[in-house]
């Protein structure tokens, strides 16, 4: 019985450890998703007069969504890349020598950050 | 996939495997989403991937030594390469290769900057640096020089120059400004220009021509070679720049104005871009784009009589003056003295800025002028924002969603008033005989390059293939009529870059057949850049390639 208890409590605490790793790991990524966002997207998706990623979003989105792609809190990791790699409409696509498929990721990290559903890392 | 004409599967896998070697197999790219990303994001065969120009792959080094083997795999399987820098000649073609089945060279990953000089003012950079990455560069360093960037920041110092691109800085011409290549040859040879053909030569960055015959200019709006250096003249940072408003106020107006405006620039005076608009023209007015839809474009006298009754000038431009506070007030002072002669020309002042301190205080749309950190060396992505969401970008579907794209067709006349209407008048002769609206001709100018204008129109892309098929047809046609009427353009979309060749053909095409026989020496396998400028390979000429 005390076995048990042991490998239970064992099992939850390397479990937790492993969680928090997941964790760390995940607000790395959003942090590095920021640089990257900073570096490659915020000169059309930033505030301020004639941004073009912005402007076009508060004409599709009017009021259902911030016109700011950082604000947003629908965007999923997939739409992200999508887009991306992608483009849509005036928006070009970006490329593996420009973001890479890692950079990628933390660019979709961060832009998904504030969705209910990938809040915390899968 | 795409293979290039000529080459089969099998070959073509083996060359892929023979660059993968070279450049690791993560950056020889050849799969659907990765071509993708090199397709002409604004391609006028949106709706139509059957007649769009598709590469076959990409292959993206980060040394000399590696674009030289990949050239040298090139000849061996005669795979065309298109080299770009950072790909982002959008209007003009983006990415993409003229020639389908081309294999992009990707030189984003040469992204270097190797010098910066501040005393001399030149810098040597790679392809892949950027205006964002340059100019991040001398603000990290604290170097005093000024780049002169293009509209859009993301835009390669070395590839913009090579297309003959252009600024709103102190430059303006940024082939202009380039000094000293260094070129990967179709053989895969290495070559330096000017005084960098002597070993160790500090000047290679400040003496341009070496001696002998100048042979940088064959590498921009060329398919001789790869650059994979290039240097590049800068300014001192000024201690100021400021803007101010010129208007006159009638239709002839425009006569002695550009002849004064020429004099300024060709005296050194006028330094930086300026643009010739028409507020009266432009004017949404019913009564005024009712008279330039008229064959004649509409009398004078009326159009004045609108322009004064409307309160609008005929004729007007921003100007930046950049340098020591007390000589811009020296030059304001001169260029107000040389146009005075013309009786109700106004002056305005606009925006005042002091660096380094203004860096981060500068705003487009200060003084409602949206080039306002162009003109000031800082790049940004403004001129996108210009349409984005808004009235003035045509729209192509509900609910104001943007165009697929758009493309540039750029006219270059000579810098007078009698040019200026004439240009104008051949383009709605243009417009009215392919169906587009004739007050479209009714184009302001640029003068980028000493003293011309760059007449520059803007076509969108649609989401309708039959509508872009006669867009690409009606260009054509209108490039062939200027050219009929001894106008032509200084830069070219891949689309129509046949149609622009076709107009230099002064003395027989003699241009062409001189340019054909250096290709067919410097490339006889034909693998740089099929196409370019209506430069093609011997082994494809004569052939449609659409």
């Amino acid at each position: 019985m005390r076995t048990v208890v042991l490998a239970v409590v064992a099992g939850a605490a390397l479990a937790g450890a492993a969680a928090s790793a997941r964790a760390d790991q995940h607000a790395q990524q959003i942090s590095r998703g920021k640089v990257v966002f900073d570096h490659w997207c915020v000169v059309c998706h930033g505030s301020g007069p004639y941004m073009a990623g912005t402007q076009q979003l508060r004409v599709n989105y009017g009021s259902k969504e911030p016109a700011l792609l950082s604000r947003r809190t629908d965007l999923t990791p997939a739409f992200v890349k999508a887009m991306v790699r992608l483009g849509y409409g005036i928006m070009p696509r970006f490329r593996k020598t420009e973001v890479s498929d890692a950079d990628l990721a933390a660019v979709a990290a961060y832009l998904s950050r504030n969705n209910p559903a990938y809040k915390r890392a899968k | 996939m795409t293979l290039p004409p000529g080459v089969s599967a099998a070959q073509f896998q083996q060359a892929v495997g023979r660059m993968q070697a070279v450049v690791g197999s993560d950056w020889v790219m050849t799969d659907a989403l990765d071509i993708w990303t090199y397709r002409d994001a604004y391609t006028p065969y949106y709706g139509d991937p059957a007649g769009e120009y598709i590469p076959s792959g990409a292959v993206a080094p980060t040394e000399v030594s590696q674009v030289q083997q990949i050239v040298r795999i090139a000849n061996e399987f005669k795979i065309p390469l298109w080299p770009i820098a950072t790909g982002r000649n959008l209007g003009y073609g983006g990415s993409a290769p003229r020639l389908s089945g081309t294999m992009v060279l990707d030189l984003k990953r040469m992204n270097r900057v190797l010098e910066v000089d501040e005393h001399r003012c030149h810098a040597l950079v790679e392809p892949g640096v950027s205006y964002f990455d340059f100019y991040r560069y001398l603000r990290e360093h604290q170097l005093k020089v000024w780049l002169d960037c293009a509209d859009p920041g993301w835009g390669s110092l070395i590839g913009n120059a090579l297309d003959h691109g252009v600024g709103h800085g102190p430059f303006r011409d940024h082939f202009g400004s380039i000094c000293g290549l260094e070129v990967v040859l179709p053989n895969g040879e290495l070559l330096r220009t000017g005084a960098g053909a002597i070993p160790g030569n500090k000047a290679w960055t400040t003496f341009p021509y070496g001696t002998g015959p100048h042979i940088a200019p064959m590498f921009g709006q060329g398919a001789f070679g790869i650059v994979t250096k290039a240097g590049f003249h800068l300014i001192p940072e000024p201690e100021a720049a400021r803007s101010y408003h010129i208007s006159v106020p009638r239709h002839d107006d425009v006569h002695p104005f550009l002849d004064r405006m020429a004099e300024l620039v060709a005296g050194g005076t006028l330094n930086q871009s300026w643009q010739i608009g028409s507020p009266l023209q432009s004017s949404p007015n019913a009564r005024v784009r009712a008279a330039l839809e008229r064959s004649d474009g509409g009398p004078s006298a009326e159009l004045d009589q609108l322009a004064h009754e409307l309160n609008l000038p005929y004729w007007s431009t921003r100007i930046y003056l950049h340098g020591a506070p007390n000589v811009i007030d020296a030059q304001w002072q001169y260029i107000q003295r040389r146009l005075s002669g013309i009786t109700g020309v106004s002056f305005k002042d606009g925006n005042s800025y002091r660096f380094p301190q203004d860096y981060d205080k500068v705003r487009d749309g200060d003084d409602g002028d949206i080039f306002a950190r162009a003109a000031c060396d800082i790049p940004n992505m403004s001129i996108y924002g210009m349409g984005a969401g808004g009235a003035n970008v045509p729209t192509t579907g509900p609910r104001g969603r943007q165009p697929h794209g758009i493309v540039f067709f750029s006219p270059v006349i000579t810098m007078s008033g009698a040019e200026l209407l004439r240009a104008q008048q051949v383009l709605r002769a243009a417009y009215r005989k392919v169906g587009m609206p004739a007050r479209a001709g009714a184009a302001g100018g640029w003068a980028w390059f000493r003293c011309t204008l760059v007449l520059l129109q803007v076509y969108p892309i649609s989401g309708d293939a039959q509508q872009n098929a006669k867009l690409r047809s009606d260009v054509s046609t209108v490039a062939r009529f200027c050219a009929d009427h001894g106008i032509g353009e200084y830069r070219a979309h891949p689309v129509w870059m046949d149609d622009v060749m076709a107009a230099n053909s002064f003395n027989h095409h003699a241009l062409l057949h001189y340019l054909e026989t250096l290709k067919d020496a410097v490339d006889p396998n034909g693998i740089m850049a099929p196409g370019h400028y209506g430069i093609w390979p011997k082994r494809m000429r004569g052939e449609s390639f659409t």
